[in-house]
């Protein structure tokens, strides 16, 4: 049980391709946070400086308040559940479980009782004897988290652990994951590029975007107020609309017209976030900031509900209904004054409130 | 397995005939010939030959000096494969290891392949040669004096390393193509796992590596017993006292130089036997041992 701090941390290769620049973070003992981000944004890399199997170039990481920088992985006291498991082929269930123990040479007894109590919690008590060949992708799965658990060590480490398993059994694992880690509580980081897979799961959330950290959060409070326009855009599916708009003399315009006043804001472009969910047809809104109406293009039917993609004034939104909508309609569309995002449209970061 | 259908039930023999021909003409017919001649005794002008039965075999394996090249084929064999394996598999680790002139020296440790096997044996009988040899030279320094010529112990020696040499280069590539298909993510685990490098090689890298492995063992068994006549004969030639004359080589001595045809075709086919066995075991195991 550790705190992780990482503190400013840098990566750059031998090439000289930076691929983490400066991020510090720290996650409390027992947490379970998420890095997330699009592919390149160098979250494995820095999972992977965590775990010790990169070097870092400059700033530090510490495990329980150790600066790890210069240890082994194996003397870092951490467990790490990768993509494709890395199990060991030529080996049963069982010695892939006791590995990790035998080379720091547990005692024999202590090793049975820890697998079968690892197996025991996993439900993988009937495979101990089986090769890794003979199981289907969620059996790996569960022993690569047995092979992290019989360990006991400060800290977990999952590097993308359900990307290759069909999406049913993706959600059931999250769901397993999770309640695992907070019986143990062990502090985690989870690294995934699916955002609905990070605000599910997440205690923290950290959004990285090309080697720098955007935002971090609880999920709910990131997805309420995302800090730029990238997590306005990569949390949430589907995406928030954004929009171009101006400010003129305090007051915010929309394809001029006023949709808000707004103090203190410099004259110029603005962009103005709306979530597809927050935009309600007609103008049953309380308080309707903006209302417009949508030329549909097309509708993805969900079932539950449906998406409908249209244009306003040149600009493309999407909007999540409940109603039929058909296609070629024109929609009347109002949201409240709350559900509105004002980003800076050259930093792209959150204005105001 | 995809499966195709022909409308002409003749068109796929007719397709298959050019192979079965070379077949045929260049494997089955000598094989042949090979196992009737072992029958036959023939004197050595070929004017008269008469059928003996199994005489031919008899004589062979009552013969002290066949008995002897039986046994230096299989010293020489397994000393060949284990020296041309370790040599390829401490080189391939090497290169694995390298990050960025892997390439390079991947084509000068494959070049050897490239060298004729007669030329290979000059080189190193070059190298080695009593008078002139700077290899000799060195070993003279050592205070150990080298002589293929009349030392039994050096002419294998020689033999071993010359034909061990050129094969390391193929050992070489199939190593560097295993380690490169065993995933990192193996080795990352293992080193989270605790296990220093020496441990996870001997308990991860090798294990992965045992199809890979026991291809090349037959493959330079094979190599060792019927492939290395060139450099056997460019450099010993046999000697001294036979203690190099490994069983192609007699072939060779007792059927083209000692015309005993009968004899020689015999070996023949024993040889033929020992590689037909090695080939059933190599696709035995190497389908069922596959680690994983």
């Amino acid at each position: 049980m550790a705190a992780i701090e990482i503190d400013s941390v840098v990566k750059t290769y031998a090439g000289g391709v930076t691929a983490v620049r400066g991020v510090s973070v720290t996650i409390p003992d027992g947490a379970f946070a998420v890095l997330v981000g699009p592919s390149g944004c160098g979250k494995s890399t820095i999972l992977r400086m965590v775990a010790g199997l990169e070097a870092i170039t400059a700033g530090e990481v510490r495990i329980g308040g150790r600066r790890v920088n210069e240890l082994d992985p194996a003397d870092r006291d951490i467990a790490m559940v990768f993509q494709n498991y890395a199990l060991y082929p030529h080996m049963s269930v069982r010695d892939n479980l006791s590995y990790g123990l035998r080379n720091r040479r547990v005692a024999r007894d202590e090793i049975a009782r820890r697998v079968a109590a690892a197996a025991d919690t996993l439900q993988i008590g009937a495979l101990l004897d089986r090769k890794p060949r003979a199981l289907s992708g969620g059996q790996r799965q569960r022993v690569a988290m047995g092979r992290a658990i019989v360990r006991e060590p400060a800290a977990f480490l999952f590097d993308e652990p359900l990307s290759n398993l069909d999406a049913k059994l993706r959600v059931q694992m999250r769901a397993e994951i999770r309640q695992l880690q907070r019986r143990l509580g062990t502090t985690s980081i989870y690294v995934t590029h699916d955002q609905q897979e990070a605000m599910t799961m997440a205690d923290t959330l950290i959004v990285l975007n090309g080697g720098r950290i955007e935002q971090v959060g609880a999920p709910l409070g990131v997805y309420r107020h995302p800090a730029t326009t990238f997590v306005a855009a990569f949390i949430g599916s589907p995406p928030m609309n954004l929009l171009s708009a101006r400010v003129e003399g305090g007051r915010v315009l929309l394809e001029g017209a006023e949709i808000l006043a707004v103090a203190g804001l410099a004259d110029g472009p603005v962009t103005v976030g709306i979530r597809p969910e927050d935009l309600a047809p007609g103008a049953s809104a309380p308080d309707p900031a903006v209302a417009f109406e949508l030329a549909v293009d097309y509708v993805e039917e969900l079932g539950n509900g449906r998406l409908v993609h249209g244009r306003h004034a040149g600009q493309e939104m999407t909007v999540a209904v409940a109603a039929d909508v058909a296609l070629g309609d024109r929609l009347a569309l109002a949201a409240g004054r709350d559900r509105l995002h004002l980003f800076d449209s050259a930093s792209g970061r959150r204005l105001a409130a | 397995m995809k499966r195709t259908i022909f409308g002409n039930r003749l068109l796929p023999w007719f397709l298959l005939a050019p192979q079965l021909a070379v077949t045929a003409v260049f494997f089955l017919w000598p094989a042949g010939q090979a196992v009737w001649q072992s029958f036959l005794r023939q004197d050595a002008f070929g004017f008269s030959t008469t059928f003996v039965g199994f005489a031919n075999y008899g004589a062979l394996f009552a013969d002290p000096f066949y008995r002897n090249a039986l046994q230096v084929t299989a010293v020489f064999a397994v000393t060949v494969a284990a020296l041309a394996l370790g040599v390829a598999l401490i080189l391939a680790v090497a290169v694995d290891r390298m990050i960025r002139a892997a390439p390079a020296y991947t084509t000068l440790i494959v070049w050897p392949y490239a060298v004729a096997p007669a030329i290979a044996g000059i080189l190193w009988w070059f190298m080695f040669n009593p008078t002139i040899g700077i290899l000799a030279y060195g070993l003279k320094q050592w205070g150990y004096r080298w002589d293929h010529l009349l030392d039994a112990g050096d002419a294998m020696m020689l033999v071993v390393i010359a034909a061990a040499w050129k094969q390391v280069s193929y050992n070489f590539l199939f190593f560097v193509a295993g380690l490169q298909s065993i995933p990192a993510s193996m080795r990352e685990a293992a080193a989270i796992d605790g296990a220093g490098p020496v441990k996870r090689f001997f308990t991860i890298t090798l294990p992965l590596l045992t199809p890979t492995t026991f291809f090349l063992l037959v493959v330079n068994v094979v190599y060792a017993m019927f492939d290395t006549f060139p450099v056997i004969d460019a450099t010993t030639e046999g000697g001294p006292v036979q203690a190099t004359t490994v069983l192609v080589y007699k072939v060779y001595m007792d059927g083209f130089v000692g015309l005993n045809l009968g004899s020689s075709a015999a070996q023949s086919v024993v040889l033929m036997g020992i590689v037909i066995f090695l080939t059933v075991m190599q696709f035995r195991y190497v389908e069922r041992r596959v680690n994983y």
